[in-house]
């Protein structure tokens, strides 16, 4: 990207900015105001990098150069403690890569698939303003932060600039969004697998076929990479189309084909095995396939959508910007904002940020190539998933995405409903897309995966393949998303363990040890069971447990962000940098204002589908009448129901307190920097040892 | 850097590994006198430490 971003003084350049500009506005005005006709994706595709390429070449260059003042004559980290390991000065193209394999994950896959009950067009402008104006001006500013204090983590740089109580809330804040960022992730696994035996077949094999590679790397061919990840590869390709046999034969597909719950309970037990084994036997080898798995099947993606332009088939507006839609509850503003985070912006980058990447930078100059840019290109990605979820049939993507407590469970009943929304769909074509690509039926396979596997399996198999390798297409999709899935469960669930183990240890000094394995397995315990029971909740849900845990999680990501963007704020002004400080200050300002009205709204909204306590008084007045609701089948479970919304409706209020717990730290701080004449940050390293440098 | 080179780099560093012969050529610069890991220890440093919990390393989630 960054070779293309040629210095604006030439008459030719200036031309080149002009056409590209031209350009992008020619496409935009054509995805933003065609109505009535299908709009080809190629148009989204070309608005988006044009978008990409302006805000890189001209607002990143501002950022990096007036506000944050990059300084090319001062030494990074990556020099200064240069070890050959964790501190090594990083070719900026390969440093490039690694980071962006390190922000991308299941984030802006999902939230824009949601996103598009809307139409494409409102999830798409978000996922454009918010990246150029909040996302990557984030990832960059946080990235350059910690580049100049050594490679610190956010919790570390909010306790050293904003104070020890500010950082203990940002730690709590964490270690909040890593329990449901599990949960929900983990429910998108379950629900891709409920009842689908190929699926599942496929999924279980990559745990012996990992194991296999760890043991590979690790003591027959030490360290060999792509030999190991190339017998992965094989394995895994050959137990993909393995499991359409598996599904065909029901003597074997029966011990594949499970219920939600029994799902559930397998992921869980999974994530507290996995997270005590070694990591070279399980978690590494996986990581590995998952990493390459993943980049190359966005860059297939990307291929795939260039090659066969497919046909936005989702109008550009539904009527379910008025907060009646099916897929999620609530209005455009906020929500909108909160389903689609990753991608858009995601607090989650900051911790990625603030860890290896700002270790290997080699000149501070290529901070808004990597920071700036990675994040764009993770943006890309939400477009593509968008174009994914929008290239099907809006009728056949609301019998996929609309909980069974809508839609019921027939292809029938479903087609009835949806046509009634004004989408017609008739249930030949539900019954027939679920045949194409191999499954049983595919209503009310919520949480965007399977969504996201059928649009791929529509662009891919146009490429190559045709209709008869849609199953194929399909399952390899879901492999895809359920592999790097479950890497994240295994490594955040260690993340979290240390972070619980943390906190404990503060009271019970011993708990820190984590060489000891009576800790491990206890911090691992209440890991996995903090995700686990807001997993189980989920599963159970009758409207699918992604309507009431994604804005959650949504929730969660954006007041990281919001932290981490005050923290941003706090430094500039501390820099005396604040004539530039709006930067951050409307992202932050945006966020802080989506996450508050969202995190109130999920409380003490009167709407039972969006507010907490409300729907548990409808069931506590129903239970108090001796009427069952459903899910609930008796008492009990009404109780249980009850329980779940007051806990929800906590950990809401738990969101809303952490984000002005640090509005208050961060205008404290703000007016304390204000009131000293000097520079007050506290920066690592400031004096270059090389001759000449600026020390500003 | 020819473009296998760098695909390979990008790959290895994508799942935690740095460049061994960079490793090397700094221990040889700063430390002449410490042992150098053989690339099977490093790897298996590497792989420890980017697993190393409580370290902060967070990835690949959203």
């Amino acid at each position: 990207m960054s070779s293309l971003a040629i210095k604006g003084n030439g008459l030719q350049s200036k031309l080149l900015w002009a056409a590209v500009v031209a350009l992008g506005a020619l496409s935009f005005g054509i995805v933003a105001l065609s109505r009535g006709e299908n709009v080809n994706a190629a148009w989204l595709v070309v608005a988006a990098v044009c978008i990409y390429f302006i805000a890189y070449r001209f607002y990143a260059l501002f950022i990096a150069e007036k506000v944050l003042g990059v300084d090319p004559t001062r030494q990074t980290p990556a020099y200064q403690h240069n070890d050959g390991l964790d501190y090594v000065p990083t070719n900026r193209y390969v440093l490039f890569g690694h980071h962006f394999a390190a922000i991308a994950g299941a984030g802006p896959l999902v939230g824009p698939v949601l996103a598009a009950q809307m139409g494409y067009l409102p999830g798409t402008l978000w996922i454009l303003a918010g990246v150029v104006f909040a996302g990557a001006v984030q990832d960059l500013t946080v990235l350059f932060l910690s580049t100049r204090r050594d490679g610190r983590s956010l919790g570390d740089m909010v306790r050293s600039e904003m104070g020890p109580v500010a950082g203990g809330i940002a730690l709590i804040g964490v270690l909040l969004i890593m329990v449901i960022l599990l949960a929900v992730l983990a429910l998108v696994v379950v629900k891709a697998l409920v009842g689908s035996p190929w699926g599942t077949f496929t999924v279980f094999c990559t745990i012996p076929i990992a194991m296999l590679m760890g043991v590979y790397a690790r003591f027959i061919r030490i360290g060999r990479i792509a030999e190991m990840s190339v017998i992965g590869v094989v394995l895994l390709l050959a137990s993909l189309i393995y499991g359409r046999t598996v599904a065909e034969n029901p003597a074997i597909a029966t011990w594949f084909d499970l219920h939600g719950e029994t799902l559930a309970l397998i992921i869980i037990g999974y994530g507290f095995v996995a997270s005590v084994l070694p990591v070279w036997l399980l978690l590494a080898p996986r990581d590995y396939l998952s990493t390459f798995l993943k980049v190359g099947t966005m860059a297939l993606l990307a291929v795939g959508i260039i090659l066969v332009q497919p046909e936005l088939k989702m109008p550009a507006v539904t009527k379910f910007i008025d907060g009646t839609g099916p897929v999620w509850s609530g209005s455009l503003f906020p929500f909108l904002f909160i389903t689609i985070a990753c991608g858009s912006v995601s607090g989650f980058h900051a911790l990625i940020a603030s860890g290896t990447t700002p270790k290997m930078v080699e000149n501070e100059s290529q901070l808004r190539f990597i920071g700036y840019g990675a994040m764009l290109t993770e943006s890309f990605v939400a477009i593509m998933a968008m174009i994914g979820a929008t290239v099907l049939e809006p009728g056949i993507y609301f019998a996929i995405n609309s909980p069974s407590g809508v839609i019921g469970t027939t292809a029938v009943q479903a087609a009835q409903v949806i046509s009634g929304w004004g989408f017609t769909v008739t249930p030949d074509m539900i019954s027939q897309i679920a045949q194409d690509v191999g499954e049983k039926t595919l209503l009310s396979r919520t949480g965007g995966a399977p969504t996201l596997a059928v649009g791929m399996a529509h662009i891919l198999s146009g490429m190559f393949g045709g209709r008869v390798l849609m199953g194929l297409w399909y399952h390899f999709a879901i492999l895809f998303e359920a592999l790097f899935i479950l890497t994240t469960v295994d490594a955040g669930t260690r993340v979290a363990r240390f972070m619980i183990q943390d906190m404990i240890g503060s009271v019970v000094p011993s708990f820190r040890k984590t060489e000891s394995w009576g800790n491990n397995l206890v911090g691992s315990a209440l890991a996995v069971g903090a995700w686990g029971y807001f997993l189980y909740q989920g599963v159970i849900d009758p409207m699918g447990g992604i309507n009431t845990l994604w804005p959650l999680f949504g929730i969660s990501n954006q007041m990281l962000a919001g932290i981490a963007l005050i923290l941003c704020t706090v430094v500039l002004f501390k820099m005396k940098r604040q004539r530039y400080a709006w930067v951050t200050i409307v992202p932050t300002l945006w966020l802080l204002v989506c996450t508050l009205t969202a995190g109130l709204q999920k409380i003490f909204s009167a709407e039972p589908a969006i507010g907490f306590v409300a729907h548990a008084r409808v069931f506590g007045d129903a239970a108090a009448a001796g009427k069952i609701l459903a899910p609930a089948k008796t008492i009990e479970e009404m109780h249980r129901v009850i329980v779940n919304d007051y806990v929800d409706a906590t950990l809401s209020a738990l969101f809303v307190a952490v984000v002005l717990a640090m509005i208050v730290y961060g205008v404290i701080a703000i007016r304390r920097a204000l009131g000293d004449p000097k520079i007050t940050a506290i920066e690592i390293g400031l004096h270059a040892n090389i001759p000449g440098a600026n020390l500003a | 850097m020819t473009l296998k080179e760098w695909s390979v780099r990008t790959a290895r560093l994508m799942v935690g590994i740095p460049d061994y012969q960079t490793y090397v050529e700094h221990r040889r610069q700063t430390h002449p006198d410490e042992p150098i890991m053989t690339y099977e220890e490093f790897f298996v440093e590497r792989q420890n430490a980017r697993y190393a919990v409580g370290k902060g390393r967070f990835r690949g989630c959203c």
